[in-house]
This record gives structure tokens, sequence and C-alpha cells, in this order.
């Protein structure tokens, strides 16, 4: 039963991948300014048979609807079609870029679930404690803090002031690890490449706060908030009252039922990991789709911005259908 | 008429009072009327103009610092600009994108959450999927395509912001409407013969309406966050009007040398919006103790 309702809900997320690929398509067609005059500027003078040529080749001289279908049969293939300023297929550009959003996407997750649980439970616990007051404080500071400005920050303190960690890219040229799966800390680990991987880390480091640290304080307020609320609950009295020790009740009753919250913000707040990369990206020259999008959405090319944003969509939908399913197996009462 | 208008005044003053009770929503409350006078008085409050500098005075460091002048206390930019003065002026932007596009986008997702949530049917459905739909984007990339699309500006950046946000109180109107439509009150109304449009404006919207306000005062400081981080990538307002995003970004060339460029803007922002949060958790304990964070 359980998984006939997670294959429909599933399939719920197809009309809302197809509608999201419409809306890209069509916002990106009516955009003022004909891609094929961006890609000439670049190039210097050239003859309208030229043009005429180059219109043929990525399908604008058919009409829109035709162009819509090209796309979407396409994109169900994998096949963005190729970059107007980078002359090269779209999916090759995002599957090379691609690695850097995710593991800096994944240490800035990391980074804020490892700081923001159990600073959420120990709040909880100490209510009222110095603790939680100052570590209440920290959180307000991080919902309010803007990314970019935070990350200039922790340039000029860390990277300037302090010299001790990089500023910019993922690693010094020449101390790339072989390429397993193209995310430079994991690859390192695998291939026992030591000195790659502190290399990784240390660059890993200043983006992954930069952009976990909005995060870290919404899901440790969330945590505490939740925490709190459980640790009223009947059962924790009981368990108590059985004679378990605080760590027993903390861990095995409060905290696993505390999370069920947890999780829903954090699957929201993937979404807005995803959108903040692209300023920290830019911040510290990261070499991911952020960074590319920016400048796709600069450029006017089409097929790229229409690619990346479908990555981003396809990722968020994702992200959201990991969440329900999730909830189902932290708690089997709820339904889909 | 009067009646009402005693009313609101009186509620008005309760309203206040409480927040003199609530120290935090209190210490919101003033830092955001001082940015609120800073805006309104730039011209006479800032020392310079905000596009008048002098490239012999770049990167004059703040007063406390060594080779800092009182005559620049938050020091000078790479072109001699105030900084102090760029702030003060910089205010008048955050200040009313912020107020601006949470108002256009609360009244958007007022009006369709309460026709959607109210009349249900087909109208629900199609308004509930496009909203879907404009949630599987993210915020920012939406909003920076839409600033390709129409180019900087000072409007084009309020519709980019209010293009997706008007989302967050549709959703939540659209909730509340549809739990506020089964209870009593509505079916005295509707026996007592009040038409369609008179329910909604007159019984359920007065019922949900401080749910709306608390979202819309919590949501500038994310807007004007937004609207900061596109003149940082320089898709804001128009070049030349100082925007607190763009000074950051004037300053990341130099963080090496002059600091201050990019941290004093900054830090300008960060005070705003904890002022805009502090005021609007505040107002929410007041208003919505429900929604109260323990």
């Amino acid at each position: 039963m359980r998984g006939l309702r997670v294959l429909e809900r599933i399939l719920s997320t197809i009309p809302i991948v197809f509608g999201v690929a419409v809306i890209v398509f069509c916002v990106m067609r009516f955009t003022p300014g004909d891609p094929i005059d961006v890609m000439m500027g670049r190039e210097g003078h050239v003859s309208q048979e030229q043009i005429d040529a180059l219109r043929r080749e990525f399908g604008l001289d058919k009409p829109i609807h035709v162009q819509l279908y090209m796309f979407l049969s396409r994109a169900v293939r994998g096949d963005l079609g190729n970059s107007l300023t980078k002359h090269r297929p779209v999916s090759a550009l995002i599957r090379e870029r691609l690695p850097a959003t995710v593991e800096l996407a994944l240490g800035a997750l990391v980074f804020s679930l490892v700081l923001a649980i159990p600073i959420g439970v120990i709040s909880a616990v100490r209510q009222y404690s110095f603790v939680d007051r100052a570590s209440m404080a920290a959180a307000f500071f991080g919902i309010s803090m803007p990314a970019f400005w935070l990350g200039i920050i922790s340039i000029i303190v860390f990277s300037v002031r302090l010299g001790i960690l990089p500023s910019y890219g993922r690693l010094p040229y020449g101390l790339e690890p072989a390429r397993v799966t193209g995310l430079y800390v994991l690859d390192s680990v695998l291939t026992g490449n030591v000195s790659s991987l502190v290399a990784a880390l240390r660059h890993l480091l200043l983006p992954s706060v930069t952009l976990g640290a909005p995060m870290a304080a919404i899901v440790a307020r969330v945590m505490r908030s939740s925490m709190l609320e459980v640790l009223r609950q009947d059962y924790v009295m009981l368990a108590r009252a059985k004679g378990l020790t605080e760590w027993a009740v903390i861990t095995r009753h409060a905290l696993v039922n505390a999370l069920i919250p947890t999780v829903t913000v954090v699957g929201v707040q993937t979404g807005v990991l995803l959108g903040g990369n692209m300023i920290v990206e830019t911040i510290f020259s990261w070499p991911g789709i952020g960074r590319l999008a920016v400048d796709a959405i600069f450029n006017r090319d089409y097929p790229l911005v229409q690619g990346v944003v479908m990555v981003y969509a396809l990722t968020f939908v994702l992200a959201n259908l990991a969440v329900d399913i999730l909830y189902t197996y932290i708690n089997p009462k709820i339904n889909l | 008429m009067l009646m009402r208008v005693r009313t609101v005044a009186r509620n008005l003053c309760g309203l206040l009072y409480l927040i003199c009770r609530h120290p935090s929503a209190l210490i919101g409350l003033v830092i955001l009327v001082a940015y609120v006078v800073m805006a309104l008085f730039a011209p006479v409050l800032a020392p310079y103009p905000p596009n008048t500098g002098s490239v012999r005075q770049s990167f004059l460091p703040p007063a406390w610092q060594e080779g800092g002048s009182p005559a620049h206390l938050l020091g000078t930019d790479h072109v001699g600009r105030d900084i102090l003065s760029r702030i003060i002026y910089g205010a008048r932007v955050s200040l009313w994108v912020g107020v601006l596009s949470v108002a256009i986008s609360m009244v958007v997702g007022l009006v369709l959450g309460a026709i959607s949530g109210y009349y249900r049917g087909i109208i629900d459905d199609v308004l509930s999927r496009f909203a879907e739909l404009l949630m599987a984007f993210p915020f920012l990339l939406f909003a920076i395509g839409v600033m390709a699309i129409l180019g900087p500006g000072f409007f084009n950046l309020i519709a980019a912001l209010t293009f997706k946000s008007w989302v967050e109180f549709f959703r939540l109107v659209r909730g509340e409407t549809i739990s506020e439509k089964t209870k009593e009150y509505v079916e005295a109304a509707r026996a007592q013969g009040q038409s369609n449009f008179r329910i909604v404006t007159g019984e359920i919207l007065p019922n949900i309406i401080h749910s709306v306000v608390v979202l819309a005062t919590l949501r500038v400081g994310y807007m004007i966050i937004t609207e900061a981080s596109l003149s940082f990538l320089g898709i804001g307002v128009q070049p030349g009007v100082p925007a607190w995003g763009s000074m950051v970004d004037d300053g990341r060339d130099y963080v090496r040398t002059a600091w201050w460029v990019s941290t004093m803007p900054g830090l300008a922002l960060l005070l705003l919006v904890l002022a805009i949060n502090l005021f609007g958790e505040g107002l929410r304990d007041i208003l919505d103790p429900r929604l109260k964070v323990d």
C-alpha cells in the first residue's frame, strides 16, 4: 500500500516538471532580443545567409509550437541542445559543472545539520540557559544575514587577515584527484589522495559555511521548538518515569519525533540552498552551475538557461519528493 | 463611519501598547523607525551627495582608523564617495523595494487566495497548480531571470520580486479561507442572506488578516536581502543609484586593502533586516500566539 502511494507521489511530479519546462521555454522565447543577434554580436560582421543558416541549425525558423515540441522531445532524451555562446552541448556543460554544485550543496547541508541539530536539542533540553539564549541569538543573526555579505566577511577574516583558508576555486591547479564522481572530496577519499582531500576540504569550508549558515539558523530554531513540544508529551514523561536515563529519553524517544518538522524544513530549504548558490559560487569563484546560470542569463544563451533552470527545478521537485517519502518512514502514521 | 474610525484607532493604540510591552518588538520598531527617518530625510542627514567624490580622496579609512578623517566617518570608496552618505541614501532603495514588493504580493495573494479558497472548483485547481509550478523555481533564480528579461530599474525590480512572492500569501490565505468558511459565523452570515463578496470581505478577511500581516512583516526582510543580492550581482536598480548590495559588490575587489567599502553597507543591511525580523516575530507573538516560538 505504501509502495503504491510512493509511486503515485512520484507520478504526480511529472506534470510539475512538464509545466516547468513549458514555462521556461515560453519565458525565454518571449524575451526581447534575438539570441542569434546576441551570438553574432560576439562574432563580428556576418551575412544574412549565415544568420539564416544558424536559425535553421538551432530550429529558430520554425513555428513556436514546433520549437516547443522539439525542445520537450529532446529534453526527455537528455538532449538539451547546444549552448549559443559556448558552442557545446548543454547537457555536457551541466554534467561538467554539476559535481561542483552538488559538492557545495552537500557541504552546506552537512555543515548546517551537524551544527543545527545538536544546538536545537541542547537549547530545548537546557531551555532559558545561557547556551539556549546565546545559540538562539546566533540563529536570529543567521536568518537575518545576507549570504553575499557573510561570504565577503569570511574572506576578509579567514583569507585576508588570518590567511588560513583559501578564498576562491575548488582546488589549486595540479592537485585534482583522479575523476570518479567529480566530487573532489569523495574522489580524494576513494583514490586515497590525502593532499587533495585536505586541499579540497579547505577550499570547501568557507563556501559551505556561507551557504549553509542561514539554513543552520532555521533548522536550529525549528529543532528547538519541536523538541520542546515533544519533551512535554506524555510518552516522554512515561519514559522518564520508567527510569530511563535522560540521554536515552532524548535520543530514543524525543529526537526521532522532533525530527519530523525538521525534515520538512530541510526539504524546503534545499530550494533556498540551490537558489543561494549562485551568489556563493560568484563570490568564491566556485565553478558550478550557479555561475553558469548567471552567465547564461546575462548572455541570453537560451538553451543553456533552459537546461540549467530545468536542472534546478528538477532538483527542487525531487528534494520535496524525497522529503515526502522520508516522512512515511519517520512517521508511518503520515499518508502521502 | 465615525464609530468604525474610533474602533480602528482604539485597536491600533492597543497594538502599540502591546508592542511597547514586548522588548524585542519594541527594539525592532525603534531601529526600523530610525531607518525610515534616515531614508525620508536623506538629503538633510547625509553629509555629502551620494555620487559626489574625488579620486584623490579614494579609500580613506573610517574615522577611528589611522589615516581616517572625521569628515568621512565610515570612510570613502574607490572613487572617493562618502560611504556614510551612500548608506543613508541606500536605505531609500531597500525600504521602498521591501515594502512595495511585499504590499503588492500581499494584495495579489490575498485576492487570489480568498477567491481560490472560498469558491474552490476549477479556479482553485488552476491557481493552485500554477502556484505549485512557481514554487518549483528557486526564488533568486526566478528573480534573476525576470531582471535579465526586464533590465535593471526600480519598478522592474519590484516586478521581479513580486512575480513569485505572491504565492506565499496565496497559499496562506487560501488555507485559512478554506478552514474559516466551514465555521459557524460564516454559516450565520450566509443564513442572513449576505452576498459572497460581503462574507469574504466582511467576515472571513478580518479573521485571517492578522496572519497575513505577520507574514508580510517577516517577508519584508527577505525581500530586502533579495534586492541587495540582485544589486550585488549587478542587476538591481539603475547603475548610479546607491543600493547597499551594489556597494558591497563595489568593495569586493578591494577587500585586501579597503575592508570597509564592503563591510559598512553590509552592516547597515544586516541591522535593518535584524530590526524587521525582531519586529515581525514580536508582532507574530502578539497577533498570532498560536505560532509563537516557545
